[in-house]
């Protein structure tokens, strides 16, 4: 009966309108703009639905697409859809944007509406990241999303916030100008090969490319996707983004921003430039175990707990890069690529998971900052005994935090680990020190800001969560939940996405 | 009652049951009266006991056919199917009997024990959460589900050690565990790594069918040296199995798990979790078989952990710690045991020792009632004559932990001395003497704590005094029904679990390591192994172990002060537990620290930010006000740049 519907562009396109509306009820009236965000948030969930319980698993190719021309001169179009990888990634959108407007509802008393509003249309252009088939397109909208962080951060931000803003911006401009220009050289480069430009990522993909070429779009890539990630090097904007960012930021940047960057060596570093790939993958590798261990001793002795969590945030990240570039290693080291599709899963629910369960982690935090205007983990302790149902779900996304089975956060690392394994003894040896290192920063926060004897008078006063409060906690809590004990849905929907992916990376695209 | 066996409804049941009531306790915790809480976990972990005898008589005696089926498929990912299932055999349900028999008895003793705790609901969640997760780890049929039963009592365990949440003591406790034991996992998921990379399946079934094909595998971890694969996937299960299991140098976490209350101490710390890493060795000799370097490497481990533990448990004072080293030490001789290929007789020990251990902590919890929360033995004495039950239960366990002839303990311990003698593998000697004078030792250790806390003079204060009395029936019951076991299902049950054929479908042996089947052919039934018992020198080696403890303790009470002080340093070692703690604290812990904070300062902090990234937009900065410079708003300047432009162009253009 919808089928005809342009369902992915109203994915889109609610979120963005809904937001101008927003804009549009002016600051006066706060509870009709968060009623109505609320109302466009909740339509939008609903609307991906179908996208998921429409989507064909069976296929590799792209669904739900859609082409308008757009810039003719330079065969631009609006051409989206979506396939097992982005699928998922836009549902986390709909439904972590849902928490993100929940989660302001009380604690944002100043401009309110313009802040639900940055979230809203904030919205929109990550979807439309994750579905945009046309290169032009997918920069477009990776680079307006730029604009409502910044302004969100600018706006509701911390004390530190222009530092922040300006370090955010600039350390992800400065990725993203060298990918355009990556993209214009394809651009040109097919007008060479096929006598017609193009931008479409899938012709892209099958674009005969020299090995020397490759490696300069594949590193041009890899800074800008780095940033995004981030890994390290290129990380240091994060912990600063993420302290002085507002809960709402906060959630939205390390679940959902940070998966711009995985999604994006799957869409374009792999497929694009898969020579190049294979040549340097040492080099993703060398970097995301050195974020895994490095930034995990890091984590460890951070005093901000948002600060500690973002370190986590890189450090789980970094399971994602690995996952994704093991499969010539694993090549080389058993003489079959059984295990690649294990890694690229992987690496593709360790994104998922960590959607989830850094949104709950920053959500806690937010809890209690709102509570005692301190993110320090010294300004806190005992604070099970005023707020343990607060305790019980801090205490369970430690643990999925931590890895625990049972909970999203093992499966990926799982998957990753035993992947790893089979490409080399010491890269699972390595990503497996946060099995350790994962487990000590988190449970050490907790000890010493959840258990213990009431630390102050503040917290001998705190109250415990609000019924919002515990119903967005409890949403995410059994989404952790559901994909720890029961994860075979989500592979589903990936597997024949992914398989292609390693058949298509698997041969040479030097011309 | 339950005649089809191959249905899963059965095993689904004893699963659930537990996890139903442990969700209501937990959940609900604040609409439910305390009533409910432990009427509804004790009707969870009851019907699953029942089930589990039921279970039991169908394997032990109904000759069944092994139990082998998947529940669901977790993810299926390169071809690879991750399962939840059960495998139910002859190992499975023994441990099923042992896990829900104990976990009874202690909810049942938790009635009284924590009556007047605010936590009471709390804790019977927990503990029937445990009982779920301890099912799953025994259950399951894959290396997955193992691991994830394996974290999941390790997170009980986690609550448990920090159930008294505001005792600086008990959260530092509860965290050490939890990570020591991360250290255990750490090698555990490397593991179960080399596994899935050799067999490219985590189906156990599957695994060992195929195990002997793969037995000569190289890897190579060091570039030019070859490994043995299956060495190494050995040693790294087993590095899981030191950290539930308490090895050295992974048993630092055990003492110190002593901090939460003593109910979980007796199910959790002595009778169930800890054994899990024996189980897990157990379950997979078909794998350990292979590599003679693993069975040495357990078996130097274990016999390290055995006598070196045994000795900290004679100098400890607190009632609680005393019977944690002891189960370090016990711990220990199940693996030498396994070390020694004698898997049978390291679960017939785990299976006797979880009743008299159960019972020695239950015991001990009755005393700290008794005596209103004190746990130091100096403080107690001649509680004989208060709390007979308690006296009498504990004087039996007692004499079933030295392994007194005729009692449990005996047949399950002098079992593994003898294999480890019949043992001809590298290191077996060292781990034959280590169990031998571990029978003093333990002689020595726990009659030194039944002397003290029973016999003599009555040194607790007149208050407690005037109100010591026996523990109300929900204590003392317990304890009863975990005397009689430890009494007789050694010698009731020895000629068929370790001389007959109960584990011949679980336990593959290589027929030159099967010392078992050696010792089989001297192995004339219970009675003549008690009456040679008691002319070997296990015997002679306890008896001088109670002998010495009778003196120190009860004839010369000023003695033990006086060799305190004339061998001081090794009194300091023994204090200092060896010195793991510390070194652990201000190595390891410390260490650990002292690397983040020079990588966040240094690496983050000025190298990353304060030098390439701030410093790269310092020197735009410093470029741009050079630069700034030539803007300086003067027409002259700029027609004279022009000019020097145009000559330059002129000067190109001529030559």
């Amino acid at each position: 009966m919808f089928s005809n519907l342009p369902l992915l562009s109203l994915v889109i396109w609610t979120p963005i309108i809904g937001g101008m509306l927003v804009l549009a009820t002016g600051s006066k009236n706060s509870i009709e703009a968060k009623v109505l965000s609320l109302l466009v948030s909740l339509v939008t969930l609903a609307l991906s639905i179908p996208l998921y319980t429409q989507f064909d698993s069976s296929l590799a190719s792209m669904q739900f697409e859609e082409l308008i021309p757009w810039i003719t001169t330079f065969h631009i179009n609006y051409h989206i859809g979506i396939d097992g990888i982005s699928m998922p990634l836009i549902v986390l959108t709909t439904f972590i944007s849902v928490i993100v407007i929940i989660a302001g509802w009380e604690v944002i008393s100043y401009k309110t509406a313009q802040y639900m509003a940055a979230f809203l249309i904030l919205e929109g252009l990550m979807i439309g990241t994750f579905a945009a088939m046309d290169a032009m397109l997918f920069y477009v909208f990776w680079e307006a999303l730029l604009i409502p962080m910044f302004v969100i951060i600018g706006i509701w931000g911390g004390p530190n916030r222009v530092y922040a803003t300006i370090k955010f911006f600039l350390y992800t401009f400065l990725g993203s100008v060298l990918m355009l220009i990556s993209l214009l050289y394809l651009y040109m480069h097919a007008a060479d090969v096929n006598g017609v430009g193009t931008f479409n990522i899938q012709d892209l993909h099958k674009l005969p490319l020299a090995l020397n070429a490759q490696i300069l779009i594949f590193l041009s890539f890899l800074l800008a996707f780095a940033v995004k990630v981030p890994m390290w090097p290129v990380h240091t904007w994060l912990p600063d983004a993420h302290v002085e960012a507002p809960t709402g930021g906060s959630v939205v940047l390390a679940a959902i921003m940070l998966k711009l960057g995985g999604y994006g060596f799957v869409r374009f570093s792999l497929p694009i430039t898969p020579d190049a790939s294979m040549t340097l993958d040492w080099l993703v590798i060398l970097l995301s175990l050195i974020a895994i261990v490095y930034i995990g001793f890091v984590a460890l002795v951070q005093a901000d707990m948002k600060k500690l969590i973002a370190y986590s945030s890189i450090s789980h990240m970094g399971f994602v890069t690995l996952g994704f570039f093991l499969l010539w290693k694993i090549t080389d080291n058993t003489g079959s690529a059984s295990g690649a599709v294990l890694g690229l899963e992987g690496a593709m629910v360790q994104m998922i998971s960590h959607g989830f369960i850094s949104a709950a982690m920053f959500l806690s935090v937010g809890v209690l900052y709102d509570r005692m205007h301190s993110r320090m983990i010294k300004d806190y302790g005992g604070v099970v005994n005023t707020m343990p149902a607060f305790a019980s779900f801090a205490v369970f996304f430690a643990m999925a935090n931590a890895g625990l089975p049972g909970t999203s956060g093992f499966v990926g690392e799982f998957m990753v680990i035993m992947a790893a394994f089979k490409a080399n003894f010491w890269y699972a040896f390595l990503a497996a020190i946060t099995l350790i290192l994962g487990a000590a920063y988190t449970l050490w926060m907790i000890k010493r800001v959840v258990f213990g004897a009431i630390a102050n008078e503040q917290v001998e006063h705190l109250e415990d969560m609000s019924g919002r409060e515990f119903f967005m906690m409890l949403l995410l809590a059994l989404a952790v939940l559901a994909i720890g004990l029961y994860p075979a849905p989500l592979l589903d929907v990936m597997h024949a996405t992914i398989d292609n992916l390693v058949a298509h990376i698997s041969v040479s695209k030097i011309p | 009652m339950f005649e089809n066996y191959s249905d899963s409804s059965v095993y689904l049941a004893i699963v659930l049951a537990p996890l139903i009531g442990s969700i209501i306790a937990g959940i609900f915790n604040t609409y439910i009266s305390r009533a409910v809480a432990h009427t509804v976990t004790i009707a969870g972990v009851g019907l699953s006991f029942i089930l589990a005898v039921f279970v039991f008589k169908y394997f032990a005696f109904d000759d069944a056919q092994v139990y082998n089926e998947t529940v669901y498929t977790w993810l299926v990912s390169d071809g690879i199917r991750f399962e939840i299932g059960f495998l139910v055999d002859n190992l499975t349900s023994m441990m099923l009997l042992v896990v829900s028999f104990v976990s009874l008895m202690v909810h049942l003793y938790t009635i009284g024990y924590m009556q007047e705790d605010p936590g009471y609901k709390r804790f019977f969640s927990y503990i029937s959460l445990f009982t779920f997760s301890m099912y799953m780890l025994v259950m399951s049929n894959n290396f997955l589900q193992l691991f994830f039963g394996w974290e999941a009592v390790g997170l009980v365990s986690y609550l448990l050690i920090g159930f008294y949440y505001q005792k600086e003591s008990a959260i530092f406790a509860n965290m050490k565990a939890f990570l020591v034991n991360r250290v255990g996992d750490f090698g555990f998921i490397l593991g179960i790594a080399a596994v899935l990379m050799v067999f490219n399946t985590l189906d156990y079934a599957d695994v060992f069918s195929m195990a002997n094909s793969k037995a000569d595998l190289m890897i190579e971890i060091i570039p030019g040296s070859q490994w043995s694969m299956m060495t190494l996937m050995c040693i790294l299960l087993f590095i899981g199995a030191m950290g539930k299991s308490a090895q050295v140098p992974l048993h630092v976490w055990l003492p110190d798990s002593m901090e939460g209350p003593t109910p979980i101490s007796a199910l959790i710390h002595a009778a169930t979790m800890v054994t899990a890493g024996i189980f897990m060795v157990t379950r997979m000799s078909p794998l350990f078989e292979l590599s003679e370097t693993a069975l040495s490497f357990i078996m130097v481990i274990g016999a390290i952990t055995a006598l070196f533990m045994g000795f900290l448990g004679v100098i400890q004072n607190d009632i609680k710690r005393v019977v944690a080293y002891s189960t370090l030490s016990q711990l220990g001789y199940m693996t030498v045991a396994l070390g020694a290929s004698a898997y049978s007789a390291a679960v017939f020990h785990l299976m006797t020792h979880a009743f008299f251990k159960a019972l020695l902590f239950l015991a001990a919890g009755s005393v700290i009632i008794g005596m209103h929360h004190v746990q130091d033995i100096r403080q107690m004495g001649g509680l004989k004559k208060y709390m007979p039950i308690t006296y009498w239960t504990s004087l039996l366990g007692t004499l079933a932990l030295i392994g007194f002839p005729g009692f449990s303990g005996f047949f399950s311990k002098d079992s593994i001395i003898e294999a480890v003698h019949a043992s001809h593998l590298v290191g077996s000697d060292f781990a034959y003497y280590a169990v031998l004078a571990g029978v003093f030792i333990t002689a020595l250790y726990s009659l030194r704590l039944f002397f003290i806390v029973f016999h003599g003079r009555e040194r607790m204060d007149q208050h407690t005094k005037a109100h010591l009395k026996e523990s109300p029936w929900v204590v003392t019951v317990p304890l009863v029904l975990l005397a009689i076991p430890s009494v007789i299902i050694g010698g009731m049950t020895i000629s068929s679990v370790l001389y007959g054929d109960y584990f011949s479908n679980v336990v593959f042996v290589q027929h030159g390591h099967d010392v078992l089947g050696h010792l089989k052919e001297e192995y004339h039934g219970p009675m003549a192994m008690v009456l040679h018992g008691v002319t070997s020198a296990p015997f002679f080696l306890m008896v001088a172990g109670i002998a010495t403890a009778w003196v120190l303790y009860m004839k010369r009470p000023e003695w033990p002060a006086k060799i305190k002080n004339s061998f001081g340093l090794i009194y300091d070692i023994l204090d200092n537990k060896y010195g793991f703690d510390a070194f652990n604290e201000k190595v390891i812990a410390g260490g650990t620290r002292g690397i983040g904070h020079v990588l966040s300062k240094f690496g983050d902090i000025m190298i990353i930010d304060g030098f390439v990234v701030n410093g790269s937009a310092k020197s735009v900065a410093w470029f741009s006000s050079i630069i700034r410079q030539v803007q300086t708003g003067y027409l002259y300047h700029y027609a004279f740049a022009m000019i020097l432009g145009l000559i330059g162009l002129l000067a190109l253009a001529v030559f």
